[in-house]
């Protein structure tokens, strides 16, 4: 018998935007996704106890102003310190996507920090990933191609910290040459992160933040490769990390 | 007491962040507060002492002017307040700046590089000298202060030249000076004297203030509203609003349906999208703003018509942007001046670009709202005055609580609510700059800088709360005019409003009430909440970080009356402020200009075989040509994970003419977006350039898979010299055109805005006067449905062996085009420089529509897409059709062979090779179609005109031949290098 959906709370609020489409993500993974307005959590901050995926998704909170991440990781550690170590004390799962990726470094549940990218540019477009590490996300993910889009994702985390994240298989996601580099002969490193590290885990595998962002590759149409061959399913590859999630809680 | 953090990035530094505090913070708070402003791994912080400096010579210390919006000292403020657990309005300012370190020693050569770090209309600048590797600025605060003056003045309306005064200049203050123009011109100021000497009273300042705001161009288009020539309802009501009724009618007569829900009576056009959802969809300028601070002008635009979109009906969702650019060469370094003393200097080109560029970056960004579509373009004629599009598609339930989402009234009784930003002296007086020349006169407060996280807080609190609670009766953005034309504007649902000044949160004490009134000050919506939901209504936007503030009450009766300090300041009857604004009867006069030349051709030059591929090459690497993805790149086009057709697509990374868009993530019903412009044609004929710019957003539209039957188009015409005769005969034209090919093509009209008077009047590096006009434009973008998004169709060939096919016909239609353009630049080098540079050798023979032939070929287009029968499918636009073949390889990296023999068109039976390869006909697609679906392509297109051209190959070869001779053979590599060098060159 099929257990209980689980339940995945999407914070929003402050500048955060992408949460919308991060639910339809884990809903259409199976899961039940609920947002929630950081000052709603903070009203009510037994909220959290009641789900096993908390998700910092992507946006601009406060615009970025003094740092990306830095005022939303603020607000959350004033107020929600206890309640954030209590929820990881339990087995769930927690995810940053972009600018969640930069609260999740900010708020110190994550190593390293993100850095302005090294053109000084935004930047927009896709790129491929190698998939290490171990982790409940990431069950059955080799390589995977998915979009980047942000100001601040160039990785930095000093040689010794590397050294260990390496040796703990903290590195989920690196930059690396593959369908889209073929494709579109661009630098596969987008942004000079150290180590073209993309992604990282904390908690045995059980966080993970990461600078690109699976939720826009739900569907194949949104793969610039798609054009050149339309014949594939119409599920893009990302879902797969959203289902990994969900399929934690449904073993 | 004022203390300064500095937070210094660790390696190799050359800038640092500063924030100036004025509070009463202790030390442990301050120390607090600088940790949680640094991110210890890649940040140092020093409180009240200089961080160490090596290396460098001279800081610069760039901040805001007083009052200029500092959009990251509001964020440490909110920081600070929750960090410490603030009182709401304790005593506490911050003011952030960016401190630059630089080699150079020369104290003048810093000087004038500081000048390219800042704007002085905005910024300010501090320079100091690095002694034993400190820097010690001193802790000035840019706080605003305000002299006490009189609150309100009785303004006297004497003789004719006093009133003229007053309409160009403004009212005059106790001190003399003029408080900037209220653009009324003197027949205006007449019937404002003559109502108040009805009423046997003088106006208060605010009260004409108001009716300035009301009454201007900018508000009420009274060029597109007034009766011109024998045209007695204006062009707006017979040839635009004609059209789109006209258009509705025969598809009811008809019996099919008639997609438009809401067209021009709200803040954007809304038309059906599937059962559950209506799509909208607006597109604003704002080029005068951009022209003094061209990144805030450019924010301002885009949140601005996001707002738009969020006051339409009860609240849209915005779910795309677009934007469009019409820039100068940004390689000309000319300077201009506004002053004849030369120290107003305008901006260089680069500058104007890069801002306006990043403007959208800032605004698009921040407000995780996808850039979807966009263009630029450039013309010399652009450089005093550059446009600016900015527009949002919207996304609303039909419904909302079992009412119809798009139909809102302001009760009598209702509280009239601001939300949002708090009001200063920015954007003082912009509705009535926007509607005069821009000179040495122009308002440095014209300029705001808008803030796309206070507005994204109050966007998500209210159309994704308080909208579907059911909170409010009515809602409108506060833009031109602020709250003068917001309030008067939702009057008009009820009756009348009574409002309290004093209410109004400000930004720093001293406005006087007029400001207030009409201060454009950003990130605010004006809404009419029901007084028992007030309470819920204000609570809810507390949690969500958004200031409400209820300022007066929606009355029935038919007056605006306005208090401040317990005193009546204005009472006036809403008919007078809506309709009292006399007409005036325009008339046009036949524009006789000499008819451009024709330049010479490659053949009459004595020039033949290959010489076209150095012609193909050299078109290629035209502006108005090449890619522009250092401009969509940067443009996060893939928020809310809706990306279909997205703005660069393929291997070679074209940009595409139109883009495609899930607004609904659990519908496979897509949205297409495309534009048309060619201000070049106008030079021939306006009436072809509207029709053409009409064809091409259609054509653009159609070719990745829009649906011409639920296809509907948005104007905004952006003139010069419109009280010019000769300009307003060209204006009748355009328009006439327009409404020609929106009947024709069944494709209703459902927003517009115009931008009349784009001329600049200043001065040269010599000093000589200089006057410089944009060429008319008119920018046509299109919103369709198409029925599967799985069945879109990308520009760029696919694979070997597809067969090449032209649809439509082409003819010698060079004129005005890219190829003659790039002719007339390189042949006449002494016409540099001069307003006849470049469009006096342009030809005679622009494109002209056919609208009975391109409609078989749309709709033969719809059902090839609707089978899956094409590889690919690009619209034929600037450059024609070699320049077709080009992009189509250089984004699919593959090769292709074709011959253009037998391309012909109806006008002539011989056409010259360069009209085959470059004539910018309109109507024509390029396709390319896999061997396997010849057979069934051919019947569907068996009644329209086509040429089977060639074959896609692989490899590297792009050839073309003539009747067996060889006029094209280059390559893709070489192509694609060309294609992205204007781009790259501009990262």
């Amino acid at each position: 018998m099929k257990t209980k959906k689980p339940k995945i709370i999407i914070m929003s609020g402050y500048g955060l935007n992408c949460e919308e489409e991060t639910k339809f993500a884990f809903d259409s993974a199976g899961g039940q996704a609920d947002i929630v307005h950081i000052n709603d959590l903070i009203a009510k901050p037994k909220m959290l106890s009641e789900y096993q995926i908390l998700v910092f998704p992507g946006g601009f909170s406060y615009g970025d102003d003094t740092g990306s991440g830095k005022a939303y990781a603020n607000k959350f550690k004033n107020h929600l310190a206890k309640e954030l170590t209590e929820f990881l004390s339990r087995d769930t799962l927690a995810i940053g996507i972009c600018n969640g990726f930069q609260i999740m470094t900010n708020l110190g549940i994550l190593p390293g920090a993100l850095a302005q990218n090294k053109n000084g540019q935004y930047i927009d477009r896709w790129v491929d990933l190698k998939a290490g590490g171990v982790s409940p996300w990431l069950k059955g993910i080799k390589k995977i191609s998915l979009p980047i889009a942000h100001g601040e994702g160039h990785y930095v985390i000093d040689k010794k910290d590397y050294e260990n994240m390496k040796k703990n298989g903290q590195i989920a996601f690196t930059y690396a040459k593959g369908e889209i580099y073929n494709f579109q002969n661009l630098e596969y490193n987008p942004n000079g992160a150290q180590y073209d590290i993309a992604g990282v885990l904390a908690y045995n595998g059980r966080v993970l933040g990461m600078m690109p962002h699976p939720e826009r590759a739900m569907f194949s149409h949104q793969n610039p490769t798609w054009y050149k061959n339309k014949k594939v399913p119409k599920e893009g590859k990302g879902l797969q990390i959203f289902k990994n999630a969900v399929n934690y809680f449904n073993k | 007491m004022i203390s300064r953090i500095y937070v210094m990035p660790k390696n190799e530094a050359i800038k640092a962040d500063s924030y100036l505090i004025d509070s009463k913070l202790s030390k442990k708070e301050l120390i607090q507060l600088a940790l949680a402003l640094t991110n210890p791994i890649l940040e140092n912080y020093f409180i009240n002492e200089s961080p160490q400096i090596k290396g460098f010579s001279f800081a610069i210390e760039i901040g805001f002017l007083p009052g200029v919006t500092d959009n990251v000292g509001h964020t440490v403020k909110e920081i600070t307040k929750d960090l410490l657990h603030l009182k709401k309005d304790s005593d506490f300012q911050v003011f952030t700046s960016k401190i630059f370190f630089v080699k150079e020693k020369n104290t003048e050569k810093v000087r004038e590089y500081s000048l390219t770090l800042y704007n002085p209309l905005i910024e300010r600048a501090n320079i100091v000298s690095i002694k034993s590797n400190k820097i010690n600025f001193l802790n000035e605060i840019p706080k605003v202060i305000l002299k006490k003056r009189k609150l309100v003045i009785n303004v006297s309306l004497g003789s004719d030249d006093e009133l003229i005064e007053i309409g160009k200049k403004g009212i005059k203050n106790d001190d003399g000076t003029r408080r900037g123009p209220l653009a009324l011109d003197l027949s205006s100021m007449k019937v404002i004297k003559e109502y108040f000497s009805k009423l046997k009273r003088n106006p208060t300042d605010i009260e004409l203030e108001s009716l300035a705001q009301t009454w201007s161009e900018h508000c009420k288009h009274t060029i597109f509203a007034n009766p011109i020539d024998d045209i007695k309802d204006g062009l707006y009501k017979t040839y635009i609003k004609g059209a789109t009724n006209l258009i509705r009618k025969n598809i009811q007569e008809k019996g099919g349906q008639d997609f438009c829900v809401s067209v021009f009576s709200d803040n954007a056009g809304g038309i059906i999208f599937d059962n559950d959802y209506l799509i909208t969809h607006k597109v604003e300028t704002h080029n005068s703003p951009s022209a003094l601070d061209p990144f805030g002008g450019a924010v301002t635009g885009i949140v601005g018509v996001n707002r738009d979109t969020i006051g339409f009906g009860l609240g849209a969702k915005p779910v795309g942007n677009v934007y469009g650019f019409c820039f100068g060469e940004p390689n000309d370094k000319k300077p201009l001046f506004r002053d004849k003393e030369k120290k107003q200097k305008m901006l260089s080109l680069k500058r104007i670009m890069d801002g306006v560029v990043k403007g959208i970056n800032v605004g698009g960004n921040c407000s995780g709202i996808p850039t979807v579509s966009g263009f630029v373009k450039f013309d010399d004629r652009y450089r005093a005055k550059p446009l600016v599009f900015a527009g949002t598609v919207g996304l609303i339930p039909r419904k909302i609580n079992g009412k119809p989402s798009h139909e809102k009234t302001a009760l009598a009784g209702d509280y009239i609510v601001i939300v949002g930003g708090r009001v200063g002296l920015d954007g003082i007086h912009g509705a009535t700059f926007s509607s005069v020349v821009m000179d040495s006169n122009s308002p440095a407060t014209a300029v705001q800088i808008g803030d796309p996280i206070t507005q994204k807080k109050l966007s998500d609190a209210l159309i994704k709360e308080a909208r579907d609670m059911d909170l409010y009766n009515s809602i409108t953005d506060d833009g031109a005019g602020g709250l003068s034309c917001s309030v008067a504007e939702m009057a008009k649902e009820c009756g009348g409003a009574k409002v309290f000044l004093d209410k109004v949160p400000l930004k720093y004490p001293g406005l006087s009430p007029w400001e207030i009134w009409i201060s454009e000050s950003q990130e605010r919506m004006t809404l009419s909440v029901p007084k028992n939901k007030w309470k819920i209504f204000n609570k809810l936007m507390q949690s969500r970080g958004v200031e409400a503030t209820a300022i007066g009450e929606f009355t029935s009766s038919p007056k605006i009356i306005v208090q401040y300090g317990g005193k009546k300041i204005m009472d006036m009857e809403m008919e007078f402020l809506h309709n009292g604004l006399p007409k005036h009867h325009l008339k046009t006069e036949p524009n006789k200009f000499t008819s451009p030349q024709t330049p010479l051709l490659n053949k009459e030059r004595g020039k033949r075989g290959e010489v076209y591929t150095k012609t193909l090459e050299t078109l290629l690497a035209e502006n108005n040509v090449s890619g522009f993805n250092f401009i969509s790149q940067q443009y996060d086009h893939e928020v809310q994970a809706s990306s279909v057709l997205k703005p660069t697509t393929g291997a070679g990374r074209i940009n595409t003419d139109a883009q495609v868009f899930r607004p609904v993530l659990n519908s496979n019903k897509g949205a297409v977006l495309s534009t048309g412009i060619c201000p070049s044609y106008g030079d021939i004929s306006t009436y072809h350039m509207a029709s053409c710019a009409l064809d091409t957003a259609i054509r653009n539209s159609i070719a990745c898979g829009g649906t011409l039957s639920e296809l509907a188009i948005l104007d905004n015409f952006c003139w010069c010299s419109s009280n010019d005769p000769k300009r307003l005969a060209q204006l009748v034209d355009a328009v006439k055109a327009c409404y020609d090919c929106a009947v024709g093509y069944g494709t209703p009209f459902i927003s517009g805005k115009d931008s009349m008077f784009n001329d600049f009047k200043g001065y040269d590096e010599r000093g000589n006067e200089v006057a410089i006009s944009i060429p008319p434009t008119l920018l046509i973008s299109a919103i369709s449905v198409m029925p599967d998004l799985y069945k879109t169709v990308s520009p760029e060939f696919k694979n070997n062996g597809d067969v090449i096919y032209l649809l439509g016909e082409t003819n010698d239609e060079l004129g005005g085009g890219e190829y003659f353009k790039m002719l007339a630049k390189n042949i006449h080098p002494a016409l540099k420089g001069t307003q006849e540079e470049g469009n006096n050798t342009i030809g005679q023979n622009v494109p002209k529509v056919d609208l009975e032939k391109n409609t078989k070929t749309y709709l033969a287009t719809e059902k090839a897409i609707q089978k899956e029968l094409l590889a690919s499918s690009m619209s034929v636009t600037s450059g024609g059709l070699a320049i077709a073949l080009a992009k189509a390889c250089v984004g699919g990296n593959i090769g292709c062979k074709v011959s253009i023999d037998k391309i012909n068109g109806s006008l002539a039976s011989v056409l010259s090779i360069d009209a085959k390869l470059f004539s910018e006909s309109q109507g024509r697609i390029l396709i390319s179609v896999s061997p396997k679906n010849i057979k069934e392509f051919e019947s569907i297109m068996k009644d329209i005109s086509y040429f089977r051209l060639g074959k896609v190959i692989k490899g590297e070869k792009l050839l073309i031949t003539d009747r067996k001779n060889e006029v094209v053979d280059t390559n893709v590599k070489k192509l694609t290098n060309i294609y992205h060098k204007f781009s790259n060159s501009q990262k």
